[in-house]
């Protein structure tokens, strides 16, 4: 066989492999949609093309709930989510700036600390912070699914310090000549040269804050007015007002991820750039 | 010690400010918590009357407990079939993305989306589509001439969940090794080629070596995403009462802390997740010291 042959021969068995899985993983998202503009008479039809196409499941979110329930629980995932990336920009930011730029006593100490911490399992935290909300009585609100945002992270500070450690010193020395304080280094050099890595650890917070089950699972009440669109959903099946009926179910699963699909399809690059540099970079 | 600038006056109070909220972490959030955990672990509690001191009984009991013991090598089986199916075909995705073919940016996107996408909102399409006489799957088995499978059964509950699991995860796992394999210079390839090495033997011979820094690294994230399995699981296999057909290691702390508020067992069964992960990662950095070729 001539190379260019074998060439053809492997890039045209590559796009074989490659379609057939990508199929596979958009099959879930296709079905997903396809069934939620599908009449409910026909929600177990084989067909992918709904016939006639109705909108009336995602109108039925909206109706069929009581107390406007799906409306509630949409402000509470967005309240939440977005609570949960000021307090972690904020704070692994400050933690990262000082880590990275300060010189004190101590300093590698911490930080190693702080390092170690990425081996624990998020699991092992969980029955002591239950224990704490409990003796606060913030049990049953959202408090204790928002506090814990504002004490810092391990893979944030890391994320963050790495980007800080790639600014030039110059600045900094040419800032501290003009007299600026370190609160002004921090919030007037740092975080604006920083958006790239600031953006990456804000979607990743929010993504996890808008996908949590087990924690909205522990802390919330699963009363429809009180929980996250995602833990609502896990419990829409229930709710006797649906009937169990997977047209209106489907359409609640495809509002739910269109939120991170947008911003997926908007920063696609920040996305997958922060992925690739957290394996490479370790 | 390294280039750091210093802190003039007043500002060490600064220093220490910004900190603040870092350390509130480390004393409640994570190093605290973990001794809290240890501790809770040698007593018996019921969040209500007072914590009673239970020595090493949580831990004797739960290799008595048959739910837990269940629960345990549940893990383990889903970890032994999970990590090697993310490992073993984002790296091939990977491979065959790094041919430099057209329309590589497309298909990252679409392997990519359930990594973006929440666990509960796909695991329940899942569920629609490993329907047993609704579901697209048998049908489509059904229409090659196969005999419809009972996917989320109890005997085949276990596989149904690995594969939904792996569905979710190679995203990811490409990006990492795509990024890895991206990194491997073109040089190596083409004296392997001037050496007469055959498109195979180059995989084997330069491809494989040069990405076991990678091939380490997702071995080790899948690893302890496998431990804490969680959300696809409970979704695809619950039943009611809060019962799950296939509990792991995670559901059963859940259910023993937050249902039947047994702390004690809960704490010591989350020491036990926790030194799984730890000796897993033991293993790994000796292996990665024998094995793992730094360039």
């Amino acid at each position: 066989m001539t190379k260019s042959l074998q060439k053809t021969v492997l890039d045209t068995l590559a796009y074989l492999v490659l379609g057939i899985g990508a199929l596979t993983m958009l099959l879930p998202f296709v079905w997903m949609i396809s069934v939620s503009f599908r009449e409910p008479a026909q929600q177990y039809s084989r067909n992918l093309i709904p016939d006639p196409i109705v909108f009336q499941n995602y109108a039925d979110l909206f109706r069929v709930l009581p107390n406007n329930a799906f409306l509630a629980l949409v402000f509470n995932s967005f309240k939440i989510s977005i609570l949960t990336v000021i307090g972690q920009v904020l704070t692994c930011a400050m933690a990262a700036f000082v880590f990275a730029v300060v010189k004190f006593k101590g300093r590698n100490l911490l930080f190693a600390l702080l390092l170690a911490t990425m081996m624990i399992p998020p699991q092992v935290s969980l029955i002591p912070n239950f224990i704490i909300f409990k003796y606060m009585h913030l049990i049953g609100t959202q408090w204790p699914l928002i506090l814990p945002a504002f004490w810092g992270g391990a893979f944030g500070t890391f994320l963050l310090r790495q980007y800080f450690l790639t600014i030039p010193r110059d600045l900094v020395d040419a800032a501290r000549m003009d007299g600026a304080s370190l609160f002004d280094i921090f919030w007037r050099i740092y975080l604006p040269l920083s958006k790239p890595a600031v953006a990456a650890l804000a979607i990743f917070v929010f993504k996890d804050a808008w996908n949590d089950l087990l924690h909205p699972l522990v802390y919330l009440p699963t009363d429809m007015q009180q929980t996250t669109l995602t833990v609502g959903l896990a419990f829409f099946q229930q709710q006797l007002q649906l009937g169990g009926k997977f047209t209106v179910l489907m359409a609640g699963a495809f509002l739910s991820i269109l939120p991170l699909l947008i911003i997926f399809f908007i920063a696609q690059k920040q996305f997958i750039e922060g992925i690739a540099l957290s394996g490479v970079k370790r | 010690m390294e280039y750091g600038l210093k802190p003039l006056g007043r500002e060490k109070l600064w220093l220490w400010l910004m900190l603040v909220p870092t350390i509130i972490g480390l004393a409640f959030g994570t190093i605290g918590s973990l001794l809290a955990t240890l501790t809770l672990s040698f007593f018996d509690w019921d969040l209500i009357g007072a914590p009673t001191w239970a020595g090493f009984s949580n831990y004797v009991q739960l290799f008595q407990n048959e739910s837990y013991m269940e629960a345990f090598s549940n893990t383990l089986k889903f970890s032994a079939m999970y990590v090697p199916g993310v490992v073993i075909i984002s790296l091939l995705l990977a491979v065959l993305l790094n041919r430099k073919i057209r329309g590589v940016g497309i298909f990252r996107t679409i392997y990519f989306l359930p990594t973006v996408t929440s666990a509960v909102a796909t695991a329940l399409v899942w569920n629609m589509i490993y329907g047993r006489d609704t579901g697209i799957l048998n049908f489509m088995l059904e229409s090659v001439g196969l005999s419809p499978i009972c996917w989320l059964c109890t005997n085949n509950a276990m596989l149904s969940v690995v594969i939904v699991n792996v569905w979710g995860a190679i995203g990811e796992g490409m990006i990492i090794f795509l990024a890895g394999l991206t990194a491997i210079p073109r040089d190596y390839y083409e004296a392997a080629e001037l050496d007469g090495a055959s498109g195979f033997q180059q995989f084997l011979r330069v491809t494989i070596p040069l990405v076991t820094p990678s091939i380490f690294f997702q071995t080790l994230i899948a690893a302890i995403n496998a431990f804490q399995a969680y959300d696809y699981i409970y979704m695809l296999t619950r039943r009611s009462g809060g019962d799950s057909s296939v509990p792991v290691a995670v559901f059963s702390i859940y259910r023993n802390a937050f249902h039947f508020f047994r702390m004690g067992d809960a704490s010591a069964q989350a020491i036990q997740l926790a030194l799984l992960v730890a000796a897993f990662m033991g293993v790994m950095f000796w292996w990665e010291r024998r094995y793992v070729v730094y360039e």
